[in-house]
């Protein structure tokens, strides 16, 4: 196997004009967050009975896929599958672009987005929110290091420990941000351990997915040659990850219909929850886990750019819907104060919260996806992240064997 | 100025230890009536050594009586919008109906002052906090309006300020983009008064709600507390709610 | 030396000699020019204007606001010197048609807005002083209640029907 070179993208007009598109999009989310914090968020969708809404959804689902990203690195430092190795560089990279881009959404959205700098100097050390505010830019930062460590040839020797160091910072990070959720006594969906390994898992395939189209999207952009093998590691793996988050899903939702005291909550999310409910069976079961593994897997389709580009994507839309159920449906269902009782009020007690996204919200979180996409983009013009070429011979350690035995 | 009058005479019952008679209430406004235990003067830092709680009995809550509620609007200034969803509410009555025996009852909601809080656990800034003598607050100084308090509340006490916000009252103030929730009118409390829920429940005789020091064996609350069993509402959560509950 | 050296030069030092007056101008005379200082409601004392001496306190009226927040939300300490709303009671009229806080014309942002310091106190604490009966007839904590404590479990133990008041 030939030394990999890495080189950048070629800039220009094209890039401007794709630069352009994403500076749009991150523009219209500035100006949404602006006419939100401006104005109050009354003018949102977001009310006292769903206080987290579509941004929290972009942003949580951009930062697990964050930490997931950097997977394909991790795979070759820490697990040492040198096969990956190439991929490492882009892989550092997206996970800090996707993270920026989460981060970005979370924050804008605050109610108070002014006092950033009091979030960043008040801590309470019992809230996992104030461990992960330390654990996102901790994590931005062990990677930044991680990425000098394989791009500087002198410091080559010390990528392992980076790897590995940065590995186990996104492991806290992702149950971090799971605990999130599973940390809160008060709602039924949430109050329950297999939330950080689910957001773990999450994390692998949401991440992974991202990984495949962005490096699909940038090769084919700048005509540099993406072999099968790599990408078939790569769909092979995306499989094995949406798989395993069925099978947390599965596992969750097993418990919960064991237990009576949560019937209440699992009716609502797989029987009469209306938009949770086919969110849940028709997006995230459905197009975003069991479509994809037919199409990852199925010898027709699994050996096809375009239909492992179109399970990605399918994998993308069902890991937003995931986060939609999870993170609003786990609001909407109404708590459970009195057990036995009908309830109501003037505060919405008893009844299932509305919320409709607005559009100020989407447009917030798209920007976060913008963000993410652009610092990309601009990373692999700017600096040496992207192989010259991904090609079979060029990347695959058994390629001479192969050739030789197939000629043979 | 009667506030300094009140302290010269928070302390010098401190000293003689003695009530007054029915006369020094009938006379002037101002006099104190507080147990010794709850005089504390302004410069004071709280202590643990009280425990705010309220009980409240729901057999004395009338379906459809909606005077705390009232009370806490106007002493608050919390007048909303006109939009429910998103207007602010510290005290709330809920309507329950056994759904086997089809009973209806009524009774306020508000901020439990829970002494494990959850609310409290998750705040990142540390701007949820409670207070030495049990009050739950929100320091909207270092409020930086995640929400994540709203998540976390078991009862859904906490509300968040959608719109900008004019005419506050002096001694409650409350802005856009942060969050709060029932004080226990601190403002009062602090003074040595019972909480604006209170008052009106008991001016219109209805009597459904007492405040007082938990810590106290001697005070209303703690008397009432050892008689009869009540309740806090979510008990199974172990929060210890300074709030509770007869009749549910 | 250039030309343009020179003319920045000369333009340098005239207008070094004429901010001195300029300055002086608003200093002495409080409400000339385009600095408006609005005049208290009260004086704190015969030999002072505010709590603190006026110098003392347009240098560091910040930390003692500062420090009374945290003292005042956390530890419930009500002291009046340092109080925001002691300071709006002072400084800031009541009429329906006074200023608010988003105006010049109203004492904090009269010279905030002068040293562009932007605050964000009013966005929670009231502007303006805002009359409240506080310590007339307010029932205080354990202030007894007229008629029974307790009607709804009379088979329990004997309840005394309290007439009268004072404390038990």
């Amino acid at each position: 196997m030939k030394q990999q070179e890495f080189k950048e993208i070629s800039g220009g007009k094209p890039f401007y004009m794709v630069l352009g598109f994403f500076g749009l999009f991150v523009l219209a989310a500035l100006g949404s967050a602006w006419y939100m914090e401006h104005n109050g968020h009354w003018v949102t969708g977001m009310n006292n009975q769903i206080v987290w809404g579509m941004p929290h959804v972009f942003a949580v689902f951009l930062i697990v896929a964050a930490s997931g990203a950097l997977n394909v690195a991790s795979i070759s430092s820490v697990f040492q599958k040198t096969a990956y190795k190439p991929l490492a560089r882009l892989s550092g990279l997206l996970a800090i672009a996707l993270l920026v881009g989460g981060l970005a959404v979370l924050v804008l959205d605050l109610g108070r987005p002014d006092r950033l700098i009091v979030a960043m100097t008040y801590y309470n050390f019992k809230s996992i929110f104030a461990w992960n505010i330390i654990l996102y830019t901790g994590f931005m930062v062990v990677v930044g290091i991680y990425l000098w460590m394989m791009m500087e040839r002198k410091m080559n020797r010390f990528t392992k420990v980076a790897g590995f160091s940065a590995f186990i910072w996104r492991l806290i990070l992702t149950t971090g941000t799971g605990s999130i959720f599973g940390f809160l006594v008060a709602r039924s969906a949430y109050d329950t351990a297999i939330m950080a390994p689910m957001f773990i898992v999450m994390s692998f395939s949401f991440g992974l997915a991202i990984f495949i189209l962005v490096l699909m999207g940038l090769y084919n952009w700048s005509d540099r040659p993406l072999g099968d093998s790599i990408l078939f590691k790569l769909k092979n793996l995306l499989g094995v990850f949406v798989a395993s988050v069925l099978y947390f899903v599965l596992a969750y939702h097993l418990t919960n219909l064991y237990i009576t005291r949560d019937h209440g909550v699992e009716e609502f999310i797989l029987l009469n929850g209306g938009v949770y409910t086919s969110l849940f069976w028709i997006v995230q079961v459905g197009l975003g886990s069991l479509v994809p593994l037919a199409l990852l897997y199925s010898p027709s389709t699994g050996q096809s750019r375009g239909w492992i580009g179109i399970a990605s994507l399918l994998v993308i839309i069902g890991g937003l819907a995931q986060m939609y159920v999870i993170i609003i449906g786990g609001q909407a269902f109404p708590m459970e104060l009195f057990p036995g009782k009908e309830v109501s009020s003037a505060f919405y007690d008893g009844v299932v919260g509305s919320y409709t996204p607005s559009l100020p919200e989407i447009v917030l979180g798209i920007g976060g996806v913008a963000i993410a996409l652009a610092a990309t983009f601009v990373g692999v013009r700017v600096l040496r992240f992207l192989p010259s070429s991904l090609a079979d011979e060029a990347v695959d350690p058994h390629y001479s064997a192969r050739e030789a035995e197939a000629t043979a | 100025m009667s506030e300094e009058s009140n302290i010269d005479i928070y302390r010098r019952r401190f000293l003689s230890g003695t009530a007054s008679a029915a006369a020094g209430l009938a006379v002037a406004p101002g006099v104190m009536l507080t147990e010794v235990a709850n005089a504390r003067p302004a410069d004071q830092a709280v202590t643990s050594e009280v425990r705010w709680g309220m009980l409240i009995d729901t057999n004395k809550c009338d379906n459809g009586c909606n005077d705390c509620v009232s009370a806490c609007n106007e002493e608050h200034n919390l007048g909303g919008f006109d939009r429910p969803a998103t207007d602010a509410q510290w005290i709330r009555t809920v309507t329950l109906k056994d759904k086997q025996t089809g009973n209806v009852q009524t009774l306020p909601l508000l901020c439990q002052h829970c002494e494990h809080p959850p609310c409290v656990d998750v705040c990142p800034t540390g701007a949820s906090f409670k207070r030495e003598d049990g009050i739950v607050l929100v320091d909207k100084h270092i409020c930086i309006g995640c929400r994540y308090c709203m998540m976390a509340c078991p009862y859904k006490a906490r509300s968040f300020i959608h719109e900008k916000l004019q005419d506050q009252m002096p001694y409650s103030p409350r802005g856009k983009g942060t969050v709060e929730s029932c004080t226990f009118c601190v403002h009062r409390v602090d003074e040595g008064i019972t909480p604006a829920c209170v008052e009106a429940c008991t001016a219109e005789d209805h009597n459904a709600m007492t405040f007082g020091d938990m810590n106290d064996p001697d005070s209303e609350i703690s008397q009432q507390l050892e008689r009869y069993s009540s309740r806090q509402i979510r008990a199974d959560l172990d929060l210890n709610t300074g709030v509770r509950y007869r009749g549910i | 030396m250039t030309k343009y050296s020179f003319i920045t030069l000369i333009l340098g030092l005239l207008l070094g000699a004429i901010a001195p007056v300029i300055a002086e101008d608003d200093a002495a005379d409080g409400n000339s020019g385009s600095f408006y200082i609005p005049e208290a409601q009260r004086r704190f004392s015969e030999a002072q204007g505010c709590v603190e001496p006026t110098d003392e306190m347009r240098a560091n009226h910040m930390e003692y606001i500062l420090d009374q927040r945290d003292a005042t939300v956390h530890e419930g300490i009500r002291t009046k010197q340092y109080s925001l709303v002691e300071c709006i009671n002072c400084h800031v009229s009541d009429a329906p048609d006074a200023p608010r806080y988003e105006s010049e014309k109203h004492f904090c942002n009269s010279c905030h807005t002068y040293a562009s310091v932007s605050i964000d106190c009013f966005q929670c604490h009231a502007d303006r002083p805002v009359k409240t009966s506080r310590f007339n007839s307010r029932p205080r904590i354990d202030s007894h209640r007229a008629g029974d404590i307790n009607t709804t479990m009379p088979e329990q133990l004997n309840v005394s029907a309290n007439e009268g008041t004072g404390n038990e």
